[in-house]
């Protein structure tokens, strides 16, 4: 059983999601529903996206605290530029790609630590959205948010999203040879570039994609809110860390799973709308994803353990 | 000269230097003892936690500690609660805060350890808590704190703000303790290998435990001076401090990688952080901009102090 658990490692995270789920539905029969199940996890749709985009930063072993801001930023650019100007906003999307990966450059050929540089260039990204739309407001351009609204046959939206954005991702960190690469980067930079990989190019890659998808975050985040803000995802810096580590992920080695990553932020989400449930005062929202992460880490030190004593 | 230019925290001091002129140049001459006195009231507190915070980074690499702005937050909100605007009560609120910080140092270190979680996802993760206990106790109550407290926060004595002394004091303690007590050593000898560190028989793990405390009783300490500062707490109190207490230990030339502290660097990082922020606003800039030539201007330095140490 233990043994299981240890070897695959994917199992936790089903299982939390799953008990927390099966709770929900206790509590609340009516949230076993179509639409039940669309307002339990719309919202976290953006956040998985978030988490997946911090899982390539962890898969080279670097953090990155900035994620957040720049998923505002994004929503900031997608609720103002991209209505008023699309091909300018297209274009300003773009940019900011780019700026996440030479962001990934500069740390790797520099050696910077990377929690400091994000750290900063989340100010750099605070300001800009401060700058774009110095109060709440902007709306969301048409098309996106008839995206995030389709009614798909069986399940609603936010599940198909979830099975898509996991299948994608997972072919691009898992499946794919650069992704195996990429990986190598987080387990022994040093090995890879004796291997001939350019290591600095690799990181940029994996902060670019990072960047990408920061960048689904914030459109699909401003589809669902029609309208952005300056901090409107700060929380998700801590989410996508937590989200990550609950998928299964490690911070060191590149041990990282693109499912487990999206399975941890669907947790995550649904582990405040839980307390609602529970009739419990919201205050203990953001308390509850901790408690949550810690009992889950536990339950995972428990399995490794005893899977490493075997 | 040579010998003074190799020390880590010179730079961050001629950054200073040359951030407080240019201010001036603006302000004009008649301004720099308001804006030096003002340097050294809000540095006050970015020097309190970032000597916690510096303590951390030194351990050894994925040693931070996140939950610094939520401590201070819950120790901030706890004593004012415990004090209650009550004449004669600054002492209590004062233990209340420490012990705030005893309890969350010590819970830190106990995930760190008997989890044996990273300490970046332990603080992370318990920081979270913190947060919600201290919303569920503050229930948006704004409690005034006693006068006296307040008149010491925001009181001066021979000119020097009174934070600014008890910054001055928790420093030198820090400092000779690192530099001339056995704690110190056993801390450098841990952040610098930590195997090592353990197999000449020092008591590594000790070491840790009372790392993690100290930098919690230090935000609690932070938390409940800041609150008595700005006349009361509020639940975003300490949400600036995750980046300043990371950034003053980085600009004042502590190594990122561990094992090495600077204590007068700590003093020139948070000096210059204030400083940039008010010379960015004498400058009559927005918010935004503001907002991005402070995270560009970090990441300068981080280079070029990264760039110097390479070097040698």
């Amino acid at each position: 059983m233990t043994r299981l658990f240890a070897r695959h490692r994917i199992l936790l995270p089903v299982i939390s999601l799953a008990v927390l789920l099966a709770l929900t539905f206790w509590l609340q029969p009516r949230a076993m529903s179509y639409f039940g199940m669309n307002l339990l996890f719309n919202l976290a749709v953006p956040i998985a996206l978030a988490t997946v985009a911090q899982m390539f930063i962890i898969k080279v072993n670097d953090i990155d605290l900035s994620i957040g801001a720049f998923v505002s930023l994004v929503a900031c650019l997608t609720a103002t530029v991209l209505v008023q100007q699309p091909l300018l906003g297209v274009l300003a999307l773009a940019a900011l790609v780019l700026a996440y990966a030479g962001m990934g450059a500069i740390v790797r050929a520099l050696e910077l630590p990377a929690i400091v540089v994000t750290l900063g260039m989340s100010f750099v990204w605070g300001g800009l959205a401060l700058f774009i739309l110095p109060s709440p407001g902007g709306e969301s351009p048409e098309w996106l948010s008839a995206l995030m609204s389709v009614k798909p046959p069986v399940l609603p939206m936010a599940v198909w999203a979830a099975a898509v954005i996991a299948a994608v991702t997972h072919l691009i960190a898992i499946r794919s040879g650069i992704g195996t690469v990429l990986r190598g980067v987080g387990g022994n930079a040093r090995a890879v570039a004796r291997a001939g990989w350019p290591v600095v190019r690799l990181t940029a890659l994996a902060y670019g994609l990072a960047g990408l998808f920061g960048v689904l975050s914030g459109m699909a985040l401003t589809g669902l809110t029609t309208s952005a803000g300056a901090d409107v995802a700060s929380r998700y810096t801590l989410l996508s860390i937590a989200g990550v580590i609950l998928g299964g992920g490690e911070f060191v080695g590149g041990r990282v799973s693109p499912t487990g990553a999206v399975l941890g932020a669907f947790t995550l989400a649904l582990a405040a709308s839980l307390l609602s449930f529970m009739r419990l005062s919201p205050d203990w929202q953001i308390g509850s994803q901790g408690a949550i992460l810690i009992l889950v880490l536990t339950a995972r030190l428990i399995f490794t353990r005893r899977g490493a004593t075997r | 000269m040579p010998a003074l230019f190799s020390r880590a925290w010179i730079w961050s001091w001629l950054a200073t230097i040359v951030v407080f002129g240019l201010t001036l140049t603006l302000t004009g001459r008649n301004g720099a003892g308001g804006l030096a006195y003002a340097a050294l009231a809000f540095g006050a507190f970015s020097v309190i936690v970032g000597l916690g915070q510096m303590l951390v980074i030194t351990l050894g690499p994925g040693n931070v500690d996140l939950s610094i702005p939520a401590v201070m937050t819950l120790s901030g909100t706890l004593a004012l609660k415990a004090m209650d605007a009550a004449p004669g009560t600054a002492f209590l609120g004062l233990a209340v805060a420490l012990l705030a910080g005893l309890a969350t140092g010590l819970a830190n270190y106990i995930l760190i350890a008997a989890l044996r979680l990273p300490p970046i996802i332990a603080t992370l993760a318990a920081s979270l808590v913190y947060q919600s206990v201290a919303i569920w106790s503050n229930r948006g109550l704004r409690i005034k704190p006693p006068e006296a407290l307040a008149d010491f926060a925001t009181g001066r004595s021979l000119g020097v703000p009174n934070v600014a002394l008890v910054a001055l004091v928790l420093s030198v303690a820090v400092w000779i303790v690192l530099e001339r007590g056995a704690f110190g050593r056993w801390l450098l000898a841990s952040g610098q290998n930590m195997r090592a560190a353990r197999l000449a028989g020092m008591p590594v793990e000790r070491v840790r435990a009372t790392t993690y405390v100290t930098v919690a009783l230090f935000a609690g300490l932070g938390g409940y001076l800041l609150a008595s500062f700005s006349g009361g707490a509020s639940l975003d109190m300490g949400q600036e401090y995750l980046l300043t207490s990371i950034a003053v230990v980085v600009i004042g030339g502590t190594s990122i990688a561990g094992g090495h502290s600077n204590v007068p660097g700590i003093w020139g990082g948070a000096l210059f952080m204030f400083l940039v922020v008010s010379m960015l606003n004498s400058y009559g800039l927005g918010a935004g901009i503001r907002m991005v030539l402070t995270g560009l201007i970090i990441i300068g330095i981080v280079i070029a102090a990264n760039g110097r140490r390479a070097r040698r």
